[in-house]
């Protein structure tokens, strides 16, 4: 498979304090990634840095074979690459709908808008009845739903899910990573999860990378890494 | 019962004037969080670009607009550009630096004019109608037509359009609205352009009405602030609700007590209000309308 993102010898941080130290991963086409670690490890950053939030203070990052270290932010989305925030970050006062839209907003999204409304609604039946209701009145759990449909409206290449599962019901929890596994598997997404959840992450990613302190400390298949007494213990609660 | 038709029509215009100078003042706030002190002076532009269209040009200030309006756009989101999205990570200094615009703006027209008061006819302001047996000027009826239409229009801008949501999902969450590909400094500047030239607006139309000084701006942003206070901060809805309940308050207050207590009165109904309701009689709605979450 070819490798669709490229993470090279990258520190980041916030004002004094940096928080990832030369931290470098790869993510071929099609594979689910999962980063899991501690609270506080630099998971967050990491995703932040590749969404162009934080800036690379080192290092580089390649997106489908373009160094795109110095691009904004917001060129990200327009060029395949979609970040779901922690808590889902929808806009509490507009719409589902009008949420939707805004995962548009990119000229890659309006292009193929209204056909892309239907399919993400056929992925999330629940959009449809949820429609007019303003995003900051839904559960956890559609918010979570709306805040992954929102970021496939643009058709992403690479989606990055921080902590998905966060604040959902068990069933809840079931229900996402069946989704982002379906979008993965069938629909061919490249994925990177990014969760609190290592049991359920490891079941559903292909490979792993294990952060600790900024840095990266294990990185394997998860089927591996899921059998391995250590993780297990610092992470899985076993 | 006529005296009752005459206040109330005194109040509804003036509030409409109210209106048209605050919507752009609370979609500045709304998106950017920019307490902006220069609203006022940008009013006092518009009123002298009005007069220089009419001195130079001969132009009426209706038609002025025209001119006016991208003048002020393009100034607005100039400053923005260059003094404001400078000093992005300290909050505090960009109200200061709106001041300090207030003063720097009013000085600069204090010294090209020196000090002499101008007025500007109007053949389309001039005129007053008679409703009823109660005299309506044109000037602030054309005031309240432009107030409304443009809470209006801005109201359908922000809320069908691609541009309009971003600028709305930029004041509710900037990093969320830039994970959705906005580029959140230029919605800056444009929100901040848009505020300006609602406000040359206002000096267009408002133009006939008063003789200009360069101070002129000060007299509007002090009912502006209660304007949008009262309404809810960040409303577009807000502000032009907000005007007409200044507008009757001072009306009000002017008749049956004393007209030298008018702002006295209003600003005890302002303090009332902040204390009853915080978030201003249209908070929910403004909420809606903008959003006042806490930025990241």
């Amino acid at each position: 498979m070819s490798t669709i993102l490229t993470v090279e010898g990258v520190t980041a941080g916030y004002g004094d304090a940096t928080v990832l130290f030369d931290v470098s991963c790869t993510v071929a086409a099609g594979e689910i990634v999962a980063v899991v670690g501690a609270n506080g490890a630099g998971k967050t950053t990491l995703l932040s840095a590749i969404a162009g939030l934080v800036p690379a203070r080192a290092g580089r990052i390649t997106f489908r074979g373009e160094d795109i270290t110095g691009r904004p932010a917001h060129w990200r989305p327009g060029h395949g690459l979609a970040l779901v925030a922690e808590g889902g970050r929808l806009f509490p006062f507009m719409t589902v709908e009008e949420n939707l839209l805004l995962g548009a907003y990119a000229p890659r999204g309006r292009a193929i808008l209204k056909e892309r409304l239907e399919e993400v609604m056929a992925v999330f039946p629940i959009l449809r009845e949820r429609r007019e209701q303003a995003a900051g009145k839904l559960s956890g759990g559609e918010r979570q739903m709306v805040a992954i449909a929102r970021a496939l409206m643009c058709r992403p290449d690479l989606l990055m899910l921080d902590e998905p599962s966060v604040g959902l019901s068990p069933l809840m929890v079931g229900r996402v990573f069946e989704i982002v596994e379906r979008l993965a598997r069938r629909d061919g997404l490249t994925v990177i999860l990014v969760e609190q959840n290592v049991t359920e992450a490891l079941a559903v990613a292909d490979r792993a990378y294990v952060l600790d302190h900024g840095h990266i400390t294990r990185a394997g298949a998860a089927a591996v890494l899921r059998g391995e007494r250590e993780i297990q213990e610092a992470y899985m609660g076993v | 019962m006529a005296d009752l038709a005459n206040i109330l029509a005194v109040g509804i215009l003036l509030g409409g004037t109210y209106a048209l100078v605050s919507v752009g003042l609370n979609l500045i706030f709304g998106v950017i969080r920019v307490v902006n002190f220069a609203q006022g002076e940008f009013v006092m532009l518009g009123m002298y670009g009005a007069y220089a269209a009419y001195a130079v040009l001969g132009l009426d200030p209706a038609v002025a607009l025209l001119v006016v309006l991208p003048a002020l756009f393009v100034l607005g989101a100039a400053l923005q550009r260059l003094v404001l999205a400078r000093l992005r990570t300290e909050p505090t200094m960009q109200i200061f630096a709106t001041f300090g615009l207030l003063m720097l703006i009013e000085n600069a027209v204090l010294a090209a004019t020196r000090g002499t008061a101008y007025s500007v006819p109007s053949a389309v302001a001039q005129a007053s109608l008679s409703v009823g047996g109660v005299q309506v000027g044109a000037s602030r009826l054309l005031a309240l037509a432009a107030a409304t239409l443009a809470a209006a229009g801005l109201g359908l801008f922000l809320r069908r359009t691609m541009l309009g949501r971003a600028i709305r999902a930029v004041a509710q969450d900037s990093a969320a609205a830039r994970l959705m590909g906005v580029d959140v400094e230029r919605i800056y500047w444009l929100t901040f352009g848009i505020g300006t030239a609602l406000a040359g607006l206002a000096g267009c139309l408002l133009a006939p009405i008063y003789s200009l000084s360069p101070q002129i701006g000060t007299s509007f942003i002090l009912p502006a602030f209660a304007v949008v206070v009262l309404g809810g901060l960040g409303s577009v809805l807000g502000a032009y609700v907000g005007g007409f309940i200044v507008g009757l308050t001072e009306a009000f207050a002017g008749y049956y007590l004393d007209p030298a207590l008018k702002h006295a009165v209003l600003f005890a109904v302002f303090i009332g209000v902040l204390i009853v309701r915080p978030s201003g009689l249209f908070g929910q709605v403004g909420a809606e309308e903008v959003g006042l979450r806490e930025q990241s």
